[in-house]
């Protein structure tokens, strides 16, 4: 841990958290009227008082962006993310861009800035290359899962849409005793056979479920808008470690959504359900080493 | 032709598909530059219901409904069409294309129907591009993916459009859409036919009814059932086999012209954006 940050426990901080969850259309393949647009965003999420911003998946750049891919990329560092933090004064932010590495290597990556400065990237692990997606043609995948200390949101996790879908993902963010796991999607509709989008559901169901084994926030921000007639269809929401719904957003419309949360609960559900201080995590290391033994060796 | 024991459901859920669809109307014509569809409007089922789903997206006054009939054209087919443009409001134009087909085939009097009907499909796809830029507007398509699927359509012609809302969409759903959006009961009701020629229908051409290949192509192409597996579903081999066969055989429809590689980026095979890129 980073002795100069100031980290505190979020259980110890009082008073509560409020997060936006902003849902929007990117241009595909326009970084600068994304820029433009993320300023426009952050600054109506400032004067909702928003202590944290929270941009969806890709966020700078849209989804489909194929070939598009190196002449679009982004620096975490560079300037363009600069000027986002400057907007964003003291509230935290997460946006989702392409980053190119020194090396060349084109990652789906998002950021988490406070106090003037980016502290985390999170480059996405899990590319789909199935059925409608191709992410693996375009992008190097991320090669770590781990969690970060914050000032003000405790120790918290980003994932990328598909890294959602995997539950060896959330089990290191159990592992890491995050506070606050977030997840930034692009998820297309399909399967409108239901009362709900199938993939709206399964989003839920999975937030629900996570937030309640980590004992944890989840945040889920997911875009809308179309591309190639894939409907994005938005319907962030956040969800209490009791795996209640805290809030959600419209279905298909851009909107900033805040929800305002009291970080007391964390206390109080780990009091009822102490899963994460239970699990024996040694144990689980071993019997995946043996696992790997018996596929490898 | 089949009496397969598997339960099927292709029920839909219209309510969130109306509104999916609306959004991706005018969305995709939007973006690209333009606030009005046009529609070609046939009477049948899938003309009616993108027309309903277009006036809902645009209002009715920015849908331009057209009618391209050829002198076979049945009353009922004409009837039909004015059916949607009464309820609806929308705008019209009739535009008869008898003359030039039939000046085309006076150089070819032996041509045979199927040739016909291409032609007509192909005519009627110039007049609704042509219309398109009258009207400003986009040429909204109107074959479903039954349709699609089975290549029962014509290349450039009935299949080709702008945007497409009904294109993942099975006959028998969009049956079940026409309900939710209110397409007229007549239209709903009636035997699915191209009107082609006289006294053509769908069904009676392909040799199966869209309630039974419906069936079969959600298990064969959306579930990934394997031939065996359909077949101890219950559906007779033979049928099986030739739907394998029309949707194998006709998917050159559904792609782009093919095109000799020759060097490192080739549009389509590694020069790969999206259509609605920079929007």
């Amino acid at each position: 841990m980073d002795p100069t940050t100031q980290t505190r426990d979020w259980g110890e901080c009082h008073g509560e958290r409020r997060v936006a969850l902003v849902q929007i259309s990117p241009v595909l393949g326009d970084p600068a009227r994304n820029l433009a647009l993320h300023l426009d965003r952050i600054e109506a999420a400032r004067q909702q008082n928003a202590d944290l911003i929270v941009f969806p998946e890709l966020s700078l750049s849209g989804y489909f962006v194929r070939d598009m891919v190196p002449d679009i990329a982004l620096d975490p560092a560079g300037p363009e993310v600069a000027e986002l933090i400057q907007a964003a004064g003291p509230a935290a932010l997460v946006a989702g861009l392409v980053e190119e590495s020194p090396r060349h290597r084109f990652y789906n990556a998002a950021f988490y800035a406070e106090g003037g400065r980016v502290v985390h990237v999170h480059r996405k692990v899990y590319l789909p290359t199935y059925g409608l997606f191709d992410e693996s043609r375009y992008f190097a995948a991320g090669e770590r899962i781990e969690a970060f200390d914050t000032a003000r949101f405790g120790r918290v996790g980003i994932l990328i849409c598909e890294d959602f879908w995997h539950l060896s993902a959330a089990a290191i963010m159990q592992a890491e005793e995050v506070d606050l796991l977030m997840c930034g999607a692009n998820s297309p509709a399909r399967g409108v056979d239901g009362p709900k989008i199938q993939t709206a559901e399964t989003y839920e169901r999975l937030s629900r479920a996570f937030a309640q084994l980590l004992g944890a926030m989840v945040v889920l921000v997911n875009r809308v808008g179309f591309e190639d007639g894939l409907c994005f269809w938005g319907g962030s929401l956040v969800v209490g470690p009791d795996g209640r719904l805290c809030a959600h957003a419209a279905m298909f419309d851009e909107a900033i959504t805040i929800a305002a949360f009291d970080p007391a609960e964390l206390r109080r559900q780990r009091l009822v359900a102490p899963l994460a201080r239970d699990e024996q995590l040694l144990l689980t290391i071993e019997e995946l080493n043996r696992i790997k033994r018996q596929l490898y060796e | 032709m089949s009496d397969s024991t598997v339960q099927v459901d292709l029920t839909i859920n219209a309510e969130l598909v109306t509104d999916i669809l609306c959004r991706f109307i005018h969305n995709e014509i939007h973006r690209a530059g333009f606030q009005r569809a046009v529609v070609g409007l046939s009477g049948g089922i899938d003309s009616s219901v993108v027309t309903f789903l277009a006036a809902k997206a645009f209002r009715p006054e920015n849908v331009l409904g057209v009618t391209m009939p050829y002198k076979t054209s049945s009353e009922a087919t004409r009837r039909d069409a004015q059916q949607v443009i009464d309820r609806l409001g929308v705008p019209t134009v009739d535009v008869p294309i008898t003359k030039q087909i039939d000046a085309y085939f006076k150089q070819f009097p032996d041509a045979s129907q199927m040739r016909l009907a291409n032609k007509c499909a192909r005519e009627r796809m110039t007049v609704l591009y042509d219309q398109s830029a009258a009207f400003e507007a986009l040429v909204a398509g109107t074959s479903n993916k039954s349709e699609r699927l089975l290549g029962y359509g014509t290349q450039d012609g009935d299949m080709a459009s702008a945007v497409n809302p009904i294109g993942d969409l099975y006959k028998t759903q969009l049956y079940q859409l026409a309900g939710y959006l209110g397409v007229p009961e007549q239209i709903r009701e009636k035997t699915p036919s191209g009107d082609l020629w006289v006294g053509q229908t769908d069904e009676g051409e392909l040799g199966f009814t869209y309630a039974e290949v419906d069936r079969l192509l959600v298990l064969m192409v959306d579930r990934r059932w394997r031939r065996a597996e359909l077949i101890g579903g219950g559906f007779d081999a033979q049928f099986v086999d030739r739907v394998a066969a029309l949707v194998r055989r006709n998917h050159y429809k559904r792609r782009m012209p093919v095109i000799a590689k020759l060097s490192h980026r080739t549009v389509d095979r590694d020069f790969r954006y999206a259509r609605d890129w920079g929007t």
